[in-house]
């Protein structure tokens, strides 16, 4: 393979405003990193090296939400940069947790935080990446899983369609044969309404999901809110649980203001 | 301390210094100008957004402000609020958060030792090319930085963000065989260390030492990690209860992460390097051993030997960890109940990076009134800039691209964060 000329397909690796451990994943990928790096050339990964190969890219891996102006201008240059790009975690497809501002006055937010506001530029908004450029396949959770990301590059250098289903948490919780933990012990729980991909980790571990992956295809949240109810959350506790790490992906914003409003 | 000062106190540095910044140095002839690490990640807004927030969300939360360092922010977060509300956890418990703290040790400071830094002695610009000439290093590197992740993945489902540290304990704690099974990696992983602390203590260090004042954590049996007093090697004994009475910081233009200094004006040094010289004697002798053997004494005042300071603590950490997982009794309950009270809980734990604090206000319902986080990178960056301004005067005659990698290792001895660490492209060298 190293014999032939044709150059390897080249990964770009971008940041927006994020916690890091997406992109760590790829470097937690511990027994798959070198047989990956000899199969693509990680061109751009700040992360990881300060080796910085020119665009375009076969892929464009983007972690993080928009927050800045400067950062609204720069997804459009790595759009452009990229023949397929995809957006890895809950920041860069759904805001992050960093979205919480979304329903705040954010100037308030900087004067709590900061002495001097003026030096801090920010947007009233954290939105994902879909909001401002075109996406080609978005990744959950908070943070992925690396196995997934590992299957997806691999399906989008062999052009066919990734195995990484659209189901809830309880399908995986199924699987494991784990027993209903709100079912059975009354846990509040965002099973029903969350993407799968994490494998069912939190009722494995004896507590509800907390819904780092987001939405689910269709959820039913409205049914899952009166669930909630009977099991003797308040609203507002109702809405905390809506608004995580996705805070701002539409269902579960819809969601978190119908138990606002209650 | 002045009013304005004590003002600043209430600032909040949000913790997200670890990310994108920037060097500028400006040089008139040799002579340094000015020096400065901008910090240009964007502001998320960590203390902000917590309040309204239910305590028992505390840990899932702050972990997200680094996916480099979850653990160290949930157990600053954990313990904090376990003092707000007078909660004692199991000793059991204290054990397991011992061995958490090991696993995310192990997993952070290989990845820095291995892919970060140690390109920078070699001459390589990334880890990738460096194993293209030294292959099984770098896998020895990568399984050793695994056996930290299988810690944390055992205990909390995931090596990033886990899900089982909670106010009181844990949501599940791992049977005894559990555990066992991981002792196998463990031991190797040891010796993996103890080879890594001989092979960095063969590199060349350049001749740079500095009068620092050391802080970190200090117990009177332990090497720190979640409990201790908040000492220095210039008198300073604290609890984390004083924590703001004795440092404060400073909002600098240039910056979104804000500038920690001591006493109102002295900066300082968190981390590894603080660590093993505060408390060389409580380490086990398998570390003192291997430090003697790499001709490492405390105090060290060279930043450049922290990448073989690491090392020690990685032999320090799989030896910690092997020893908890011997002694390991489950404790009879996962966690300990936590009710609400009107309160406020301040805690410090020592994050691989260094001291790490958290402060929470709680209301009778238990939800945050008020946070405050001050992450070490914070609490470095003063000391940083102050390195840059001695060290470029060293250097200041050679060619600039070897400058600016100088300035980028000598900023990486600090292992500010991942992508803080290798965002240093953009470093100008302007000249007069």
């Amino acid at each position: 393979m190293s014999s032939k000329i044709k150059r390897k397909p080249r990964i770009g690796v971008f940041k927006f405003a994020s916690c890091d451990g997406c992109q760590l994943s790829l470097l937690d990928a511990e027994d798959e990193l070198l047989s990956v790096a000899g199969a693509v050339e990680i061109a751009y990964f700040p992360e990881a090296s300060r080796a910085m190969i020119k665009g375009p890219y076969e892929i464009g891996l983007v972690e993080g939400s928009i927050t800045t102006h400067h950062d609204a201008q720069r997804i459009q240059e790595v759009r452009q940069q990229c023949k397929t790009l995809i957006t890895i975690g809950a920041c860069a497809t759904a805001g992050g947790i960093q979205a919480l501002r979304n329903w705040k006055d954010v100037d308030e937010f900087i004067r709590v935080v900061y002495a001097t506001p003026k030096y801090i530029e920010t947007l009233k908004l954290s939105t994902p990446i879909a909001e401002h450029v075109q996406v080609d396949f978005e990744l959950r959770g908070c943070p992925i899983n690396k196995h997934q990301l590992i299957e997806l590059i691999a399906a989008t250098l062999a052009g066919r369609k990734p195995n990484i289903p659209a189901y809830s948490v309880c399908m995986e919780c199924k699987r494991k044969g784990n027993v209903c933990i709100a079912v059975a012990q009354g846990v509040p729980c965002l099973g029903p309404v969350t993407h799968a991909g994490c494998g069912a980790l939190c009722p494995s571990y004896d507590r509800g999901c907390y819904g780092c992956y987001g939405p689910m295809e269709s959820p039913n949240t409205e049914s899952l809110s009166s669930q909630l109810r009977i099991l003797g959350q308040d609203n507002m506790a109702i809405m905390r649980a809506f608004r995580g790490f996705n805070a701002w992906a539409w269902q579960f914003r819809k969601a978190g203001e119908e138990s606002e409003r209650a | 301390m002045s009013r304005a000062t004590t003002k600043t106190i209430r600032v909040d540095t949000l913790a997200r210094v670890e990310g994108e910044g920037a060097l500028y140095v400006k040089l008139k002839g040799d002579q340094v100008q000015d020096v400065k690490l901008k910090i240009y990640e964007p502001p998320r807004f960590f203390e902000a957004f917590l309040r309204g927030r239910h305590f028992s969300e505390i840990p899932d939360l702050v972990a997200r402000i680094c996916g480099i360092c979850p653990i160290a922010y949930q157990m600053s977060g954990v313990h904090a609020i376990e003092r707000a509300l007078g909660i004692e956890i199991d000793p059991a418990v204290r054990q397991l958060r011992r061995l958490f703290y090991c696993g995310e040790w192990i997993e952070s400071h290989a990845l820095h030792v291995y892919m970060l830094h140690a390109p920078d002695f070699l001459g390589y610009p990334d880890a990738i090319a460096l194993a293209r000439d030294h292959q099984a290093i770098v896998q020895q590197g990568l399984r050793l930085k695994k056996a930290g992740n299988r810690i944390v993945s055992l205990m909390g489902g995931r090596e990033i963000h886990p899900v089982s540290a909670a106010v009181g304990g844990f949501y599940k704690v791992p049977s005894k065989s559990a555990l066992r099974e991981i002792e196998g990696d463990l031991r190797a992983a040891l010796d993996i260390a103890l080879a890594a602390a001989r092979w960095v203590s063969g590199f060349e260090f350049p001749d740079f030492e500095q009068d620092y004042e050391f802080v970190s954590l200090s117990h009177p049996e332990e090497y720190p990690f979640n409990e201790g007093r908040i000492v220095s090697n210039r008198g300073l004994d604290i609890d984390a209860t004083a924590y703001e009475e004795n440092f404060t910081e400073q909002h600098v233009p240039h910056s979104n992460a804000l500038h920690s200094l001591l006493r109102g004006k002295d900066s300082y040094m968190v981390g590894p390097l603080a660590r093993f010289n505060l408390n060389f004697d409580k380490l086990p002798e398998v570390a003192r051993q291997a430090a003697r053997d790499c001709g490492l004494q405390a105090p060290c005042r060279n930043p450049f030997r922290s990448i073989v300071v690491r090392c020690i603590e990685l032999v320090f950490a799989c030896h910690e960890a092997l020893r908890v997982i011997r002694e390991y009794e489950p404790p009879p309950a996962a966690r300990v109940p936590a009710s609400a009270r009107v309160s406020t809980g301040q805690a410090a734990t020592e994050a691989p990076r260094g001291l790490l604090y958290h402060r929470y206000e709680l209301d009778a319902n238990g939800l945050i009134t008020a946070a405050k986080i001050v992450p070490p990178t914070s609490q470095n960056q003063k000391r940083i800039e102050e390195d840059l301004w001695h060290f470029v005067g060293q250097i200041a005659a050679k060619p600039a691209d070897e400058i600016t990698w100088k300035c980028e290792q000598a900023v990486r001895n600090y292992d500010p964060c991942i992508s803080c660490a290798t965002h240093f492209l953009r470093l100008h060298v302007e000249r007069e």
